[in-house]
């Protein structure tokens, strides 16, 4: 965009910059209020609902009361989504960016099937059962189907169509062993079965602190990653004239993903399409610029997150639709819809 | 896709021609890879109605097939054996057309039925089927049957923009399965663990305690699709040059396309519903013919024999790796096919072809 550009818009966009700043940093402002009305619902909504005053007194009064013991399990579950939203968005964010691919997702390109993989042999095989030995499982095949899909998908000259094929090639065969490994162990289906749709209503704070510094090292990476990210967008030749080291950008880039991947992964089990489109829908309204779009997608991500769980409280209300379906349900049609609007050539 | 022919020195072949002035082109080495196929398939077949927990010799099998047996073999034979091996080569070979003219339309090695989510659409109605009302075998294929009819025909709709290109049919199927398989990943959460364990195993694929009523549907199907498809293959053959070029030929490429892309939905649902998703056979018989044929075009009648020589096969191995009824026939396909697809696509990748 910046690039092609004729330069009369170019001296525009050099001339204009404090309004749209402006602009942009109240949008800011506007999505944490929103996050923060999304985070609120969260501990306001589901089976039972609780008032606001209930609400206040579990977080700031707790007196073991039946409000207050809701409140604090909706309290970590609020906390692992909002966590685990903003990583998804981000690495899929920084997954667009580094393939230069509007259809990059964590999910589609098979680091949630190699999580999954991961966790059911360290489930069935090496009798783990805590959350603390699945995060390093998961973290193992997130980076190593990671690492198989950029080699085999297009480290030269990557385009959508070999990457989105690489990575479901891979998490066919890999669901294949799933499926083995299930039939021949009961336990295994047992806890595999309610894993693999992904849902955050596991989360206890024992989870959440494990998983925090993932969160955090990979958040700091992904931002920090924004400048020579964009360099890199304009293709491989300008950002080496301009400076970027293509290398070490594209490493830290995918591990930067792979570390938020596996982390949310390994938290909530596999979710599909937050990473997708919550960037597009940014991408709408900051432009290309990534200094932008990853602390909008790092705020709008759990909004889609939290919306979707809150959304799959009320829908099926008693009970609940965990949240990776209720994703999946909403962000399939959007990609469908960026699949027919882009030109094939573009693909 | 880049001419895989371009390598291989141009071969006429012998060409047919009647007094009407009607010619076609007979490739030797593709009859034979055919008949031998066949011939494989056969075999395999033979081997696998003698194996099991009462083992009966080849020759035995053969005698008894043909109505010469001993009383005791010729119920297991007929009754318990055969039409288990009849299902496996009829899903087999439906799969292996279906597939090869699912690769052939999107124009993509791996565009293939388990890809695009047909798979998964089928397995949506069997599991409706099982989880919600727990319903009987032949409610369960009937599921199945409806998922995949369902499913391909959204994936149709949703990838026409003035015609079906192959990339948006490819990418759109990949789109669609993941909703479906939400949807099914819902519906196990659901169930209670026996209906779930029933689910897993037909997911997988099996052909385990299958009988005539699965061979009737499925035979009637084929005889009356396998033709269509083979006399469509020409104008399919063509269209490979391009759309533009294949219309100034005379080919009406889209009505061709919708004609194949409809019976290959047929066929694989039915393949699905008959047996389950039994995984990459349909990627991997096509992409196997087309090697040992080293014929361009789709190869559709190699992929057929190719498809059922490789499910009973595989159904062979899984009886005698694992023991009779311990892993289904899916399992063997999918470590296999995993396998095979690994390797596909690093060399695939290396010809640049993909």
């Amino acid at each position: 965009m910046l690039v092609d550009s004729p330069p009369e818009a170019r001296a525009q966009t050099v001339a204009a910059p404090p309004d749209r700043r402006v602009i942009r940093a109240a949008g800011l402002l506007v999505s944490v209020l929103v996050l923060a009305c999304v985070a609120v619902a969260s501990l306001v909504i589901g089976a039972k609902d609780l008032s606001l005053a209930q609400v206040w007194h579990g977080l700031f009064a707790d007196s073991g009361s039946y409000g207050d013991v809701v409140v604090g399990e909706r309290l970590s579950r609020t906390v692992l989504g909002l966590l685990a939203g903003a990583a998804l968005g981000l690495s899929g964010a920084v997954l667009q960016a580094l393939t230069r691919n509007p259809l990059a997702d964590p999910g589609l390109l098979g680091i949630n099937a190699g999580a999954s993989a991961a966790v059911v042999t360290a489930v069935t095989f090496l009798g783990v059962t805590s959350l603390s030995g699945y995060v390093w499982f998961a973290f193992l095949g997130a980076a190593a189907v990671g690492a198989l899909v950029w080699f085999l998908g297009g480290s030269r000259g990557a385009t959508p169509v070999r990457l989105a094929l690489a990575g479901t090639a891979i998490s066919a065969a890999l669901y294949g062993y799933l499926q083995a490994v299930m039939i021949t162990d009961q336990a295994a289906l047992g806890t595999m079965r309610f894993w693999t749709v992904g849902s955050l209503s596991s989360a206890d704070s024992g989870t959440i602190v494990q998983v925090l510094p993932f969160f955090a090292v990979g958040t700091v990476l992904a931002l920090a990653l924004a400048r020579p990210l964009n360099a890199l967008e304009m293709g491989d030749d300008t950002a080496r004239a301009l400076g970027a080291h293509l290398t070490r950008t594209r490493a830290l880039a995918m591990l930067a993903a792979t570390v938020l991947c596996g982390a949310a992964t390994a938290a909530c089990g596999p979710i599909v399409f937050v990473g997708l489109m919550v960037p597009h829908v940014v991408r709408s309204f900051t432009g290309p610029d990534l200094r932008w779009i990853l602390p909008y997608a790092t705020v709008l991500s759990p909004v889609l997150l939290l919306g979707a769980d809150v959304l799959g409280r009320i829908v099926a209300r008693p009970s609940e639709l965990q949240v990776g379906i209720v994703t999946a349900v909403l962000g399939g049609p959007v990609f469908i819809h960026l699949v027919r609007r882009r030109r094939t050539a573009q693909l | 896709m880049k001419n895989p022919a371009a390598k291989t020195p141009a071969r006429t072949g012998r060409v047919l021609r009647t007094p009407g002035g009607l010619s076609v082109r007979v490739d030797g080495r593709t009859v034979t890879v055919v008949v031998l196929l066949l011939v494989a398939a056969l075999a395999a077949s033979v081997v696998l109605i003698g194996t099991g927990d009462f083992p009966i010799p080849a020759g035995d099998v053969l005698r008894t097939l043909f109505g010469a047996g001993e009383p005791g073999q010729e119920f297991i034979v007929r009754e318990l054996r055969l039409p288990r091996v009849l299902v496996g080569l009829l899903v087999g070979a439906s799969l292996g057309l279906g597939g090869a003219l699912f690769q052939a339309i999107s124009r993509n090695p791996l565009g293939s039925p388990d890809v695009l989510g047909l798979g998964q659409g089928a397995t949506a109605g069997a599991l409706i089927m099982i989880v919600l009302f727990s319903g009987s075998a032949a409610q369960v294929t009937f599921g199945a049957l409806v998922g995949g009819l369902v499913t391909g025909f959204g994936i149709y709709v949703l990838a026409w923009k003035r015609g079906v290109h192959g990339y948006r049919l490819v990418l759109v199927g990949i789109g669609v399965s993941a909703i479906v398989t939400a949807v099914n990943g819902y519906l196990m959460t659901r169930a209670d663990i026996v209906d779930a364990s029933r689910a897993v195993v037909w997911m997988t694929g099996s052909l385990d305690g299958r009988d005539w009523d699965q061979v009737w549907p499925l035979l009637v199907l084929c005889v009356l699709l396998v033709p269509l498809c083979l006399a469509n293959a020409r104008g399919l053959r063509m269209t490979e040059m391009g759309d533009d070029v294949s219309y100034a030929l005379g080919v009406r490429v889209e009505r061709v396309r919708m004609l194949l892309l409809v019976a290959a939905v047929l066929l694989v649902a039915a393949a699905t519903a008959a047996a389950g998703p039994v995984g990459f056979v349909a990627l991997t018989a096509p992409q196997l013919a087309r090697r040992l044929t080293r014929a361009p075009g789709p190869n559709l009648l190699p992929s057929l024999c190719m498809g059922a020589a490789l499910l009973v096969t595989a159904d062979w191995l899984s009886q005698r790796v694992f023991g009779a009824g311990r892993l289904p026939v899916g399992v063997v396909t999918g470590v296999l096919g995993g396998l095979y697809l690994l390797w596909l696509l690093v060399t695939e990748r290396k010809a640049g072809r993909i």
